[in-house]
């Protein structure tokens, strides 16, 4: 499924000097840069790869960093969507990407003494310590001073900074740290085999285990050559699509919460519980954690075929009649409605994933474009609109939910066809010696997931999650400036981030 | 209007938990349960030790001994070994003592074996008996106090973002801790109980202590989820402490990759003595103390007692 990936056709090699304007290039000539990675060559070197998205591929291209050389020409002056990639890049390998135009630490503020982490090099690291004291505020002038909102937000959230500075009202001006999360993840994966490798995948971005999971098993299966039944696709999809019906419904809630629609509020975090608890009957585990494995899928939903579509269709007419009457509800849809505009010029330019690229007119979907598990035997609909503000994105979200529905019931009709696989095997077997590197993805209901994930004999030596997330929150700051201080919760709702899947 | 009947229609969702005992509770794997098999089939059981991807699982002399605290309930040791191992469907698996999640097949009901509380040479956590009974009493008269009106304080000190779903679930209608006079806060200075998940990161160690200190006396620590508890697949990374135990003072300790929203509210209940008396609902069957002490050099091990 993924034989573009690993295909040396579809990637190419250049002179360090020349990697900033070939990935420019090719960005204006219409292909999406999905990110830009570092792998440690050794001895010493780093190799730098951009890949890029076109239509049923996603290309690479390749510059070396040799040993002994702490620079290389910045990619973000002519690709502004590379920032922080070069910034995250800059903190964990020590390489200064010159003329980048704010190249302040994002990841990890490290002491002055304290060697970069390099993931993938597989040098030994002491205990990390940081500095967390409070950012200085950048706006001075009469009447304007700073929020500093967290790390400890209020209320149950994940730890984000945020500095909002303002004259009283409007926020012309929001800065982020998301680096206190930080948990160096990408080192922890190194060493371990791909079985324990998925269990890692699953902790990257805790609400999108599935995806994650999927993305790395992808990655390991197309090192190892390995198909995986059709049977374990389907229960891929399947868990997938339940996934995203819960992070959409709790985007939904949050905004519901955020306008004080109390009933709303309380109907939509019932029906969330719902879906989480349809999940673990499938699975014993609300999260779907231990469905996803590398070869396949650990067994059969644990419903029987009819008990799964009725639970489906249940939940479908419930969340129809409250989601219908939510999207007519006047005093709501007045707070979300140009609200956090993201022009669709900015969200092509920048690549913008998942639901917040669908709601600024970018239509692509990897369920689609690059089809994985069993997305090409389902009846996929897609949605986008081009309003780009929190309303459109909640429009996409609530239009997700049910085809998502649909997508899972039709996955249970095709397992309850399909039947056992050949020998009852639900997971085809990995070499436990396999050698190579490849990348794979999922949609995760952020976005796009990318894994780049290379293996030595059978153990991880470098595995790179690249999340929606992390893609999709440099854009955060660039939804605010017509906006006043009431209105960040519904932005920060509508962009449906996982604090997790930034850090790191 | 027309969201007044909508919210009326569907009657009470609301739980009875801990009142009464919850079906749901039982319905999933909390954590793994060791079964009582003879010490025989335990000796060839290295191979289960090998396969934990978080060494939960230890061979002992006589037998299995298995940390909850750092079980991440993958359940690959179940699958190998069903002889030794099972998924155990329970829900009340947080502990007031770290020792207390660490469970053994070895000889049963020797309580006699284990070293008082802080004697020398004591197994650092585990606890017999009379010292939890102890340690019960004296969280009881902390928190004697708060019992109608507990404030709680959530930080994320490096979670997964799983386990603020969780927590956050507590507040829909099927958990309603409001109903239970427990409420969550913005405000450090408001708070009764610190609720903390991650695996603490070298970011959050800052922020985390000023949250403590900003805390009025009494206040009562919970770790929540196995990051919290022993940094679970994290411990022993550059960005991260093995888990909460070594910066604050940790009262009450909850398992789970995430713990489920009843183990979360068992475990709040738990720290302010609010659980009824009479036991064994949604109960974890396997809960004697440890006899074995805890590796050597694991931090999270020696914060049994609260401060």
């Amino acid at each position: 499924m993924s034989d573009l990936s690993s295909d040396g056709a579809t990637s190419r090699e250049l002179p360090l000097e020349d990697l900033a304007a070939a990935i420019g290039a090719a960005v204006r000539g219409g292909m999406r840069f999905a990110g830009l990675f570092a792998i440690p060559e050794p001895p010493g070197g780093t190799r730098l790869r951009a890949m890029l998205a076109e239509p049923g591929g996603l290309p690479s291209i390749d510059a070396l960093v040799p040993p002994g050389h702490h620079s290389y020409p910045a990619i973000t002056p002519s690709v502004p969507a590379a920032a922080w990639y070069e910034r995250e890049i800059r903190d964990l390998y020590g390489l200064h990407p010159s003329d980048h135009p704010r190249p302040d630490p994002l990841v990890l503020p490290r002491p002055a003494d304290y060697p970069p982490p390099r993931p993938g090099a597989g040098e030994a690291l002491p205990p990390l310590t940081v500095d967390s004291s409070p950012l200085p505020a950048h706006l001075v002038g009469p009447g304007v001073f700073t929020i500093a909102y967290g790390p400890v937000r209020s209320g149950v959230f994940e730890s984000v900074e945020y500095l909002v500075e303002t004259p009283g009202e409007e926020i012309p001006h929001l800065r982020s740290r998301v680096y206190h999360k930080h948990r160096g993840m990408e080192r922890r994966f190194e060493g371990m085999p791909p079985e324990d490798g998925v269990l890692m995948a699953e902790r990257a971005e805790g609400v999108a285990s599935v995806a994650h999971a999927t993305a790395f098993c992808q990655a390991v299966e197309d090192i190892a050559g390995v198909s995986i039944p059709r049977q374990a696709a389907l229960v891929r999809s399947l868990h997938g699509e339940l996934e995203r019906v819960a992070n959409h419904l709790d985007s939904v809630l949050r905004h519901t919460e955020a306008a004080g629609q109390a009933v709303a509020y309380s109907r939509m975090s019932y029906h969330k519980e719902r879906v989480m608890r349809l999940r673990a009957d499938l699975c014993s585990h609300r999260f779907g954690r231990g469905v996803v494995l590398p070869g396949g899928v650990s067994g059969p939903p644990l419903l029987r075929p009819g008990e799964l579509e009725g639970a489906i269709g249940e939940l479908e007419g419930a969340l129809r009649r409250d989601l219908e009457l939510l999207m007519s509800t006047p005093s709501f849809l007045d707070r979300l409605r140009g609200t956090g505009v993201i022009r669709v010029e900015k969200a092509a330019a920048h690549g913008a994933l998942g639901p917040v690229g669908r709601g600024s007119g970018q239509a692509e979907d990897v369920r689609r474009s690059r089809p994985y598990a069993a997305y090409a035997e389902l009846p996929l609909r897609t949605h986008h609109r081009d309003e780009g503000d929190v309303l459109a994105r909640q429009h996409v979200r609530v239009e997700e939910i049910f085809s998502a529905l649909d997508l899972a019931r039709h996955a249970a009709w095709a397992l309850e066809d399909a039947g056992e696989p050949p020998d009852g095997a639900w997971a085809s077997p990995v070499d436990p010696e396999a050698s190579g590197e490849s990348t794979g993805w999922a949609e995760a209901p952020q976005g796009e997931v990318l894994y780049l994930v290379r293996l030595h004999q059978g153990r991880l030596s470098r595995a790179k999650p690249r999340s929606a997330s992390f893609h999709n929150f440099a854009l955060f700051p660039d939804a605010f400036p017509k906006d006043i201080l009431t209105d960040f919760a519904f932005i920060e709702a509508s962009f449906g981030i996982s604090i997790a899947g930034v850090a790191g | 209007m027309p969201w007044i009947s909508r919210g009326l229609r569907g009657g009470i969702l609301t739980s009875r938990y801990p009142a009464q005992a919850d079906g749901y509770g039982e319905r999933w794997a909390g954590t793994i349960r060791l079964r009582h098999a003879g010490g025989g089939e335990a000796r060839d059981s290295t191979g289960l030790a090998v396969a934990c991807p978080t060494q939960a699982i230890a061979v002992t002399g006589d037998g299995l001994e298995l940390d909850r605290g750092r079980c991440v309930v993958c359940g690959r040791c179940v699958t190998l070994r069903p002889d030794l191992v099972e998924l155990d469907h329970a829900t009340e698996v947080g502990s007031l003592a770290r020792g207390d999640l660490v469970v053994s097949t070895g000889e049963q009901g020797d309580e006699d074996a284990c070293a008082p509380l802080g004697a020398p040479g004591a197994a650092p956590g585990s606890l017999p008996g009379d010292d939890l009974a102890r340690l019960r009493a004296s969280l009881e008269l902390r928190t004697r106090a708060l019992r109608r009106s507990v404030h709680v304080r959530h930080v994320d000190a490096g979670s997964d973002g799983s386990e603020e779903w969780e927590i956050a679930a507590l507040t829909n209608p099927v958990y309603d801790v409001q109903r239970l006079g427990i409420f969550f806060t913005a405000s450090p200075k408001h708070a009764d109980v610190l609720l903390v998940t991650g695996a603490a990161t070298a970011g959050m160690i800052g922020p985390l202590r000023q949250t403590y200190e900003a805390m009025p006396s009494p206040k009562v620590v919970i770790a929540a989820g196995t990051d919290a508890v022993s940094g679970g697949l994290l411990a022993g990374g550059y960005a991260t402490d093995g888990g909460i135990g070594s910066i604050l003072p940790v009262d009450v300790w909850i398992p789970g990759s995430p713990p489920s929203p009843f183990s979360l509210l068992h475990g709040i209940l738990l720290a302010v003595c609010l659980l009824p008396a009479a036991p064994g609902r949604n109960r974890s069957h396997d809960t004697r103390p440890a006899l074995v002490p805890h590796q050597p050099g694991d931090p999270s091990a020696t914060q049994g007692s609260p401060s």
